[in-house]
């Protein structure tokens, strides 16, 4: 070994700390996750909405002025449903609470799991957008052939920044990966046999 | 060369042997193994350091020779040679083995050839390791060029693979890639304990930090960065395996994920990354242009201090590659400073290396060349770097080729220029001749050459609006890209004069003293040309008037 | 603080423009207010760049050629010189802050897509953009219409080589148009270099944008963020027409919507179907699919002979209407209408050689997506 001896400690102490910082660096990657989602839900830097109910705050309405509220539906690949909103567009106070109806169709024959997924632009409103029930708080189950509509209650923060007339919120619909045996070859991915 | 059998140690038997010591006392009683088993089983810097050597010019023709792909389709608008699949395959891979085969193994090679010299040690602080470090390379590579092979073909996402492109979308064989890349992290990691286990403990007695050659400076801050992110780059990959395999949604959002999140992560490695790629090449033109102006190096502790910022700063800068993802504006913003703060500790390393050149006595040798080159071209490419930070221009620039002539600018004159000069300085050194001169001058005027004409059209291509990544391009681009790819294959053909400069110089030519360059002062020219195989098995007494103050 | 820097940045664009007048080499100064403070923003780092440039080098290459050794020349031993050093540090930093000023005001001047006239949706799909004024309902989606054969090179290739559309996105000019982008599948990026507007399209999230133009034109741009084998070919192409002439357009699109939705409830004919559907097949489909259905296997299936697709007209429209899961297979509910899709499934069972004799009818369609 090229170590001198009085050197083999000082060796020793080096590859312990370094070793420690880089299982460290590692953890912290993986704890970047969840922090990363705290850090947007903090400070609603990335549209991301809370995923659980919040209480509707008592506060005066702001009647001076009025806020477009924007509703968009999306469907993706693989989810044979219809997703769509009862109104396009609503006007709402800042502090005023709202609800909307969402309307969810299952096409097909057989029963299948969708989950909404939301996304708000500008995201500087997302912290002022309280979503007191939202079925995008869970996944929904439709039976083949099953309609139902389910609203959003939320409520427009008083203290939205002057700045901001028109919130969107975007709702993109995916199918959840259980799903039945029956409808598995609706699922199969392109690598497979046709 | 008849390796010198090291003077019988005390602490032979020491408690850090592990299980195996037979080597150490094999070492004293018997010849080492020789032919293929001497390479394989190796745990000396100097073997190691021209292993890592080998491989990464080894790999840097093989990642060269995607690129002459790409320049080849790029020659003529239209789809001539390759499909648009595997021209994808081809810029992915030509990314990955350039960054992770060529650059890295090749400063790699350079610490373990020159670091223990430079401090006056015997050897690096982990032998063993050093030797499983390397050998974990070709391993990986050979793994992740295989992938090219199989059935789906290889990575098709850029060097930069972003989610889902990567992983919902990505071919059959992107598993492999993880673990290739794995494999290469954990080399670098173990890389990096040990260049600073050695830099830390093992200095000739007298030699304090700031009397270490700046090569091993650089180093030593470079590797802290690699513990630092290459964990974090295992942590982003480790989820791009369980996002394809096990079901998890880390970067889908139809799960609760979020692709911006893996740019986040890739890039909070990506930037000190590229750091790690140029931090070192730092170091070797602050050795060479000292040696040939014969004049010590303007503002030692301040190039120190200016690395040791550059290094911090890379922690803060990451999201100017995400500019257009839509981040918030207080983020845009704090990263459109940091990032342009991070010019500053540049511009004063460039500008030390001008002042020592000032008022110096320059002579023009191979090594020296491709340092002046270095020091223009890098920072022409720093300047596009600047410009890039802008944000609000940064939307014009951003995933065009303008973005492709900044960073290779700051790689290929930059990063692949100092390890040239670096090679060239050291070959006396490391086989007791010099380099032939002429053809090194013909390597040199060729290359800079090839290189301008390969990427400086590329910024006008960028700035009229062609987009990276793609295999045909509308006709308004046709002059640039044929520019590009002729220079392209004459810098590629040039490159072969460097391996015959080095082949031959190895097999012979002009003898070397131990002191090969008149202005040379750091320890590693105190040692015989070609350096023994085993130096300073007894530590020097290390002068401080040796180098510098 | 706004105004000043405006003014600086047009003075410096002006003098740029006039002499650096090789357009074809620069950035476009464009057509919107926005691009024109880019424009200027990039003209001053550019200029501020060759200054330093000059003097750094100029001092360099001075050195180089009069302290050579060969010459003579005698090293000196200085290494250092705080008050240099100080300088050399500080003048950078005041430099960059004066650029970072008006940058900082130009961004935020681009964050705010507030006020705006009307609002598109833009949606990246593999490989291609599909547009929606909303409110409006007047939805398309924009494909590649460069033929095969000039990329092969068997003919000629156009002006606008890669550059043309089928269908460009028609926008009033003086009007703030708010662009709210997302994705169907990877990142795209939508970029129009003229309009100055770049933003990617990330799926599952929306971003919002906005531009103004404020000159008529044709204005091409591109997808310019990897999404797979078709990235180079899904260009975009902005039509940008006066107010009124923007009305007419719109409501010939809704007029022609409205045909088209009631050419859903008649009985359409074999031939209508094949040949309304090739054109559907061979503008949408044929990129994954190849002009013979032979497709780029695994990736792409074949469609030519495939024995599934021939036995099972149910499962083939649920592939088509629905998409498929995680991999390239777009739900085209969303992008084609009832008789585009009755249309192109119809072609696709019919021809080469696959000959089901089936006919799929826009009502069938129509029913099964239940709208």
């Amino acid at each position: 070994m090229a170590i001198e001896g009085y050197q083999e400690a000082g060796v020793r102490k080096t590859v312990v700390r370094s070793v420690a910082a880089l299982v460290g660096m590692f953890a912290f990657a993986f704890a970047l996750v969840p922090l990363y989602d705290v850090f947007c839900k903090v400070t609603g830097l990335n549209g991301k909405v809370d995923t659980t109910a919040q209480a509707i705050v008592h506060e005066e309405v702001d009647q001076s002025r009025f806020v477009t509220m924007q509703f968009i539906t999306r469907g993706s690949a693989g989810l044979p449903w219809q997703m769509s909103v009862e109104t396009r567009q609503m006007r709402v106070h800042p502090g005023q609470t709202a609800e909307v109806d969402f309307t969810f169709t299952n096409n097909s024959a057989v029963e299948s799991w969708g989950r909404a997924v939301p996304s708000v632009s500008p995201s500087s409103a997302t912290t002022h957008l309280r979503k007191v029930s939202c079925f995008c708080f869970q996944e929904q189950q439709l039976q083949g052939d099953e309609r139902l509509t389910i609203p959003l209650v939320f409520q427009l923060a008083r203290d939205l920044p002057e700045e901001i007339n028109t919130i969107t919120l975007v709702y993109t619909l995916y199918p959840v990966q259980r799903i039945a045996l029956q409808t598995d070859q609706n699922n199969n991915s392109a690598g497979d046999n046709i | 060369m008849a390796p010198k059998l090291p003077p019988q140690h005390p602490l032979q038997h020491s408690s850090t042997a592990v299980a195996g010591s037979q080597s150490q006392e094999g070492h004293a009683h018997h010849a080492p193994p020789k032919g293929i088993l001497r390479w394989l089983l190796t745990t000396n810097h100097k073997e190691i350091g021209s292993l890592y050597l080998i491989f990464s010019l080894t790999m840097f023709f093989v990642g060269g020779i995607f690129a002459l792909v790409v320049r080849a389709e790029l020659f003529q608008p239209g789809l001539q040679l390759v499909e648009p699949e595997f021209f994808n395959q081809m810029t992915t891979m030509h990314g990955l083995i350039m960054v992770f085969a060529a650059v890295m193994p090749a400063f790699t090679g350079l610490a373990n050839w020159m670091i223990p010299l430079q401090i006056g040690a015997p050897d690096m602080a982990l032998p063993r390791l050093n030797n499983f470090s390397f050998w974990l390379l070709p391993v990986a590579f050979a793994l992740l060029l295989s992938t090219l092979l199989m059935p789906g073909g290889g990575p098709n996402f850029g060097w930069t693979f972003y989610a889902p492109l990567s992983t919902t979308y990505a071919p059959a064989s992107t598993t492999f890639f993880i673990l290739a890349l794995h494999i290469a992290g954990i080399s670098s990691i173990l890389g990096a304990i040990n260049i600073i286990a050695t830099i830390l403990n093992m200095r000739a007695p007298g030699m304090r930090m700031m009397d270490m050659p700046l090569f091993v400076w650089t180093w030593l801050i470079t590797a802290f960065l690699l513990i630092a992110v290459m964990p974090v780059l295992a942590g982003v990959i480790t989820m791009m395996l369980m996002d394809i395999n096990f079901g998890t949604s880390f970067f889908d959002a139809a799960g609760g994920g979020d692709p911006v999140l893996f740019q986040h992560l890739f890039w909070f490695f990506g930037h000190p990354e590229v750091y790690i790629m140029i931090l070192p090449a730092f170091g070797i033109v602050s050795a060479i242009i000292p040696t040939f102006a014969r004049k010590p190096l303007f503002g030692y502790a301040s190039m120190v201090y200016a690395t040791a910022a550059i290094a911090l700063l890379s922690f803060l800068v990451w999201a100017h590659h995400m500019f257009i993802v839509g981040l918030p504006l207080t983020a845009e913003l704090f990263f459109m400073y940091s990032t342009m703060l991070i010019a500053v500790p540049t511009g004063v390393k460039v500008f030390n290396w001008v002042t020592t050149l000032f008022r110096g006595s320059i002579s023009f040798e191979p090594p020296m060349l491709f340092a002046l080159a270095f020091v223009v071209l890098f920072t022409i490419g720093g300047f596009s770097g600047l410009m890039l930070a802008i944000a609000p221009a940064d939307f014009q620039y951003h995933d065009t080729y303008f973005v492709v002539a900044h960073f290779h600018y700051v790689l290929v004159p930059g990063a692949i220029f100092a390890i040239m000069a670096g090679v060239y300085y050291w070959l006396p050194k490391w086989t007791g001749h010099y380099p032939n001169e002429r053809l090194a001058q013909c390597h040199f005027w060729c290359s800079i050459i090839g290189v301008n004409l390969t990427f400086f059209p590329m910024h006008f291509a960028g700035l009229a609006g062609m987009p990276r990544r793609i295999p045909d391009y509308a006709l308004q681009f046709a002059d640039f890209n044929l520019l590009s790819s002729i220079g392209a294959f004459f810098f590629g053909a040039s490159q072969l004069l460097f391996v015959l400069v080095v082949v031959l110089c190895v097999r012979g030519g002009q003898k070397a003293p131990a002191k090969a360059w008149e202005g040379a002062v750091d320890l590693e020219w105190s040692v015989p040309s070609p350096a023994p195989l085993h130096t300073f098995d007894t530590p020097p007494v290390f002068h401080r008037a040796q180098t510098h103050d | 603080m706004h105004l000043p820097w405006r003014w600086l940045l047009t003075m410096s664009s002006v003098a740029s423009i006039s002499q650096v007048q090789a357009s074809s080499w620069n950035m476009p100064v464009g057509v919107t207010d926005v691009s024109r403070d880019i424009f200027g923003l990039h003209m001053t780092i550019f200029w501020v760049c060759v200054v330093i440039g000059v003097v750094v080098f100029g001092v360099m290459f001075y050195s180089l050629f009069r302290y050579r050794h060969s010459k003579g020349a005698k090293a000196a031993r200085f290494h250092e010189h705080t008050s240099v050093e100080v300088l050399w540090t500080a003048i950078p930093i005041l430099i960059l802050v004066g650029m970072a000023v008006p940058a900082t005001a130009t961004l935020k001047n681009m964050y705010d897509a507030s006020e705006a006239d009307l609002d598109i949706m833009i949606t990246g799909q593999q490989w291609r953009w599909r547009y929606e004024y909303l409110g409006e309902d007047v939805a398309f989606t924009s494909n590649l219409s460069t033929s095969r054969e000039q990329i092969r090179g068997e003919e000629e290739r156009s002006e606008h080589y890669l550059l043309d559309v089928d269908e460009p996105l028609v926008l009033p000019i003086n009007r703030k148009v708010r662009f709210l982008m997302t994705s169907d599948d990877v990142i795209h990026s939508w970029w129009v270099p003229e309009l100055a507007v770049k933003q990617d399209t990330i799926p599952g999230f929306i971003n919002e944008n906005w531009v103004q133009i404020n000159e008529p034109g044709i204005y091409r741009g591109q997808c310019a963020e990897l999404c797979g084998v078709n990235h180079g070919f899904m260009p975009i192409v902005v039509h940008a027409m006066e107010e009124a002439e923007f009305e007419t357009w719109l409501e010939e699109r809704k007029a022609a919507a409205e045909q088209e939705a009631m050419g859903v409830d008649r009985e359409w004919a074999m031939e209508e179907l094949m040949a309304r559907g090739e054109t559907v097949y061979q503008s949408i489909c044929s990129s994954c699919h190849q002009s013979e259905g032979q497709g780029a296997p695994p990736a792409f299936p074949a469609l030519a002979g495939n024995e599934q697709l021939i036995n099972d007209l149910d499962w083939h429209l649920g592939r088509v209407i629905n998409g498929v899961s995680g991999a390239a297979m777009p739900a085209f509910r969303s992008t084609l209408n009832p008789v585009e899709i009755a249309a192109v499934v119809t072609y696709t069972r019919n021809a080469w050689g696959n000959d089901t004799g089936d006919i799929v009818q826009p009502a069938a369609v129509a029913e099964r997506i239940a709208q």
